[in-house]
């Protein structure tokens, strides 16, 4: 009875297709309140005065909150954001005023006539500009922060909030047994999730103190322990709810809503309050993807072989950190890709601009240096006059071999990325040659990819999974784990079925989280889920056949050694046909006369990261998560040489998957991040105005990719098991977005000849790139 | 002429049965099926029409109910994904992986059974043309692809 490696479906499946799937905004409560914020229309403006007068008087107004009615700072790394602005905003869609009425009618006219008076202040509009030294300054106060975690380096009077150093080997060498290298720059702008799903949340305060809060959430067990920080809760009176949630792709992770819900409840009494997003607040008010300005140099020998890497990367982490310092940090970690290469320089430099913050995105920052080395690396193919393919298997990585930060990696930890780059060179076809003339100014023309990712969870970031019988032997399946997507949920129900030998159908899993009552998951994020989460319930398992087997044991009068468990039974392994159905164990066995011994059976398994270090801060020497996904990926274009315009035509992924668990959940996710992968290569970008203000704030002028658009997909697995991973299944969940936007500019600009090295490549940038702008 | 003027309460008929509901004139469809009738399948993705998250039929069309107003609902046969029973489109969505998150799923649910319905024989171009209202962040599109093809070209299609 195998749930590994088969096709199950996902536990909510049927509700998701009848409207009978819940999301956090769809419970319609009866007597709840309406919070609506008012927004900044300014990039970075000190705030003269704050006018409600004229507000309070809109009827149905029950309260108005200022940035004066919550002075507190809040923030995962770096405690530098208000949750609404005081003195001054440093972003166009910075919350500046919370209204709280009977409906959200009434509140979003409250919130209209609220007058701000607001003084304009010079706009810091890019990472480079940000780290001159008479850059205007997005944080004066920046050394008086308070700091949420050790390893952070704010640097004080300037826009700099955190650098990661990476020092390995020696450069001087490096540079001397280089026979040819190539210098370029590269920009990358920054973007939006659009989940589907708006960020919502819910609050109420009852009387004793507890506090309610239902959420729109990747993070519940965050939200529970930062609103406890921010607000002196005992943690414990705080709980956090989340139902389904309608995408994720990381902007579910920080905590925001949550926070205005929880102050707009207890503005009025702790009555319960929701507060949900348009999708223009989603697109700006909220955190969307980071930006990135690059400087990469690299060397090798004329045979192809990488001996060095300069890389400065500034990280456009917008008006607040957030999780910038980690994104920062993540690029300074895989800086390279997954290449061998002994001399390593990077500075991954974490800067405040005014622009929308930034937070997780699929990827987690690897996306866009992997678009940086990827181009230089066909950069680099081009100065060699070699084979961009070949360039890349000479250099992948391999057992033995080391990281940037010093990591040796081995079969387990990176999996078998020469294998990737064989099959996606079958696969994509890629000996018919990288750009094939078809006549009448049509080329079409293939780029490649190679990319890896590991996590950069906290070194003891924790999961955990609760097991309990019901009386039929079917189990239920508690864990923290935030169903978003990709089906984690169902995937725990296989490893669980699998361990326990038993079928999936008899697994019930609570979709729900509830953080009262599920053992934490720390997040549902970096693709850790089937590492972490995964684990729990094979602890769990051995927890509790160990109790069926005790009890079977007394019932059977047999040493336990002599029991075996499988499909709902416990029998004896010489003897299959002496056994006692789970069904008579599990709620305790009664004896012929009535006696009863035992008990609901209930199991618990639990796992917290293990072997990682924080980062040396001035070589980054240090091991940030426990093994790598790696893969290579390619696309291929049609592109009109007279216009410049193209038609996305094929997309390959190859990705060793350690062990693919879940055939069709696996393609879906990894077709879902190149599509997302697409998206960011093509189109995908914030637009400011000369002020610093987001043009493109509704789906009708920020464009994503729709039905017609996509390219024909091919994928691929390779299966290199990792060890300790649960049935040696690598995380794969962010992974198929990570190499596309590289490859498909590499295709764009073999196909238009000429270096694209800044996204989104467009019709327009490609001319642009072409042409220098000149008619 | 049917008017609406200040709260008033009107009768629609929804999933083939007749309901009472207390609106204002501004109100959407979108707004009255999930506040008052609480048939939440229907998603405010971004009430802006570019979505399709919210997406009902109307008279077995498929409409973007944040862009109707309720009041012009008034006389038309809406179906929501709720009333959708046992439409092959949902088999086949499930069938085929057609969703992960969800969020978008009952509006394309609508849109592909509306189609499977007024052009059961549709080319790939007018499937196309039809889907394109509609966003899903999830899926690469391929997985929706596979499932509408399902329902599409087959003579016992209901």
């Amino acid at each position: 009875m195998n749930s590994v490696g088969t096709n199950i479906q996902r536990q909510e499946a049927w509700d998701k297709v009848t409207g009978r799937a819940k999301y956090t905004d769809d419970d319609q409560i009866t007597g709840t309140l309406h919070a609506k914020i008012l927004t900044s229309p300014h990039a970075h403006a000190e705030i003269r005065s704050v006018d409600i007068r004229a507000a309070s008087k809109v009827p149905g107004v029950k309260a108005i909150l200022t940035g004066k009615d919550c002075a507190i700072l809040c923030g995962d790394v770096i405690e530098d954001r208000p949750p609404l602005a005081a003195g001054k905003v440093r972003y166009f869609g910075e919350p500046v005023a919370l209204v709280v009425a009977v409906s959200e009618r009434e509140a979003m006219e409250a919130a209209n006539r609220i007058a701000v008076k607001y003084k304009p202040l010079p706009v810091v509009a890019s990472p480079s500009e940000a780290i001159l030294g008479d850059a205007p300054l997005v944080h004066e106060n920046l050394k008086k922060y308070k700091k949420a975690v050790q390893d952070v380096y704010p640097e004080p009077d300037t826009n700099i909030a955190d650098r990661i150093k990476i020092r390995k080997g020696d450069m001087a060498k490096g540079w001397q047994e280089s026979d040819v290298t190539v210098e370029a720059s590269f920009q990358l702008p920054k973007s939006d999730h659009i989940a589907m799903e708006t960020r919502a949340a819910r609050a109420e305060i009852h009387p004793d103190g507890q506090v309610i809060i239902t959420a729109s959430s990747q993070a519940p067990f965050s939200v529970k322990k930062l609103l406890s920080k921010s607000f002196q809760l005992e943690e414990g009176k705080v709980t956090v709810k989340t139902p389904l949630v309608g995408g994720g792709f990381g902007g579910k992770v920080p905590v925001i809503l949550e926070a205005l819900a929880y102050l707009a409840s207890k503005a009025v009494d702790g009555q319960a309050v929701r507060i949900a997003n348009t999708r223009e607040e989603d697109m700006v008010s909220a955190p969307g993807r980071l930006g990135l300005e690059a400087k990469i140099k690299l060397g090798a020998t004329k045979d192809g072989y990488l001996k060095a890497a300069e890389m400065t990367y500034l990280v456009d982490t917008g008006a607040y950190t957030d999780i910038g310092p980690r994104l920062a940090k993540a690029i300074a970690v895989d800086c390279t890709g997954p290449y061998r290469i002994e001399n390593v320089w990077c500075d991954a430099v974490c800067v405040y601009t005014n622009h929308p913050y930034a937070t997780s995105f699929r990827g987690f920052g690897h996306t866009s240096y992997t678009f940086c080395v990827e181009r230089a690396l066909d950069q680099l193919a081009a100065a060699l006059g070699t084979d961009p393919l070949e360039l890349r298997m000479k250099n992948a990585i391999i057992p033995g071999d080391t990281t940037p930060t010093q990591v040796k990696v081995t079969s387990s930890s990176t999996g078998n990325l020469t294998a990737c780059f064989e099959r996606l060179g079958a696969l994509i076809g890629w000996k018919e040659g990288a750009r094939i003339d078809l006549g009448n100014g049509i080329v079409r023309a293939k780029g490649v990819s190679g990319f890896w990712k590991t996590s950069n969870s906290p070194t003891d970031a924790i999961s955990g999974v609760l097991l309990t019988f019901n009386s039929d032997g079917s189990i239920n399946l508690n864990s923290g784990v935030v169903e978003c997507g990709p089906g984690m949920k169902t995937t725990l129900a296989q490893i669980l079925a699998e361990k326990m030998k038993m079928d999936v159908s008899r697994i019930h899993v609570k979709l729900e989280v509830d953080t009262q009552v599920c053992p934490e998951h720390w997040k549902t994020v970096a693709s850790l889920t089937t590492f972490m989460a995964g684990r729990a319930p094979l602890k769990a398992a051995e927890d509790l056949i160990e109790q069926v087997k005790s009890i079977a044991a007394v019932a059977l009068k047999c040493p336990t050694e002599d029991l075996e468990v499988a499909e709902e039974k416990v029998f004896l392994k010489q003897d299959p046909t002496t056994y006692l159905e789970f069904k008579d164990l599990v709620h305790g066995y009664q004896y012929p006369g009535g006696e009863s011994v035992g008990g609901q059976i209930m199991g618990r398994g639990s796992h917290i990261m293990s072997q990682l270090t924080t980062l040396d801060h001035e070589t980054g020497r240090g091991k940030s998560g426990p093994a790598w996904a790696v893969g290579a990926q390619a696309v291929e274009v049609e592109f009109d040489t007279k216009d410049f315009s193209y038609r996305l035509v094929r997309a390959a992924t190859v990705m060793d998957a350690g062990k693919v668990l879940n055939p069709k959940t696996s393609r879906g996710l990894i077709t879902g991040g190149m599509s997302m992968g697409l998206g960011l290569g093509s189109r995908e970008a914030f637009v400011y105005d000369g002020s610093g203000r987001v043009e493109n704030t509704s789906l009708r002028t920020y464009k994503v990719l729709h039905i017609g658009e996509e390219p024909q997909y091919l994928v691929d697995f390779m299966e290199t098991p990792q060890v300790d991973a649960p049935y040696g299944a690598r995380g794969i969940a962010e992974d198929g977005i990570i190499g596309i936007p590289a490859a498909l500019a590499n295709a764009l600009s073999t196909a238009a000849r000429t270096e694209l090295n800044q996204l989104p490549v467009t019709p327009e940038s490609i001319w642009n790139a072409k042409t220098g702008g000149k008619l | 002429m049917f008017q609406v003027i200040g709260k008033s309460v009107i009768s629609l008929e929804v999933n083939e049965e007749k309901r009472d509901v207390t609106i204002e004139p501004s109100d959407t469809l979108l707004h009255t099926l999930r506040e008052q009738l609480g048939l939440t399948g229907a998603k405010p993705g971004c009430e802006n029409g570019d979505c399709g998250a919210c997406t009902v039929l109307v008279d077995g069309w498929p409409i973007k109910s944040c862009l109707m107003l309720t009041a012009e609902a008034v006389g038309h046969r809406i179906t929501t994904v709720e009333g959708l029973k046992n439409a092959p489109i949902q088999a086949a969505f499930v069938e085929n992986w057609g969703f992960q998150c969800g969020y978008c799923t009952s509006g394309f649910l609508m849109v592909c059974h509306a189609l499977s319905q007024i052009h059961p024989d549709a080319e790939e171009i007018v499937m196309e043309e039809w889907l394109q209202a509609n966003i899903c962040r999830c899926t690469s599109y391929e997985e929706i692809r596979n499932a509408v093809n399902v329902i599409l070209h087959c003579s016992d299609s209901p």
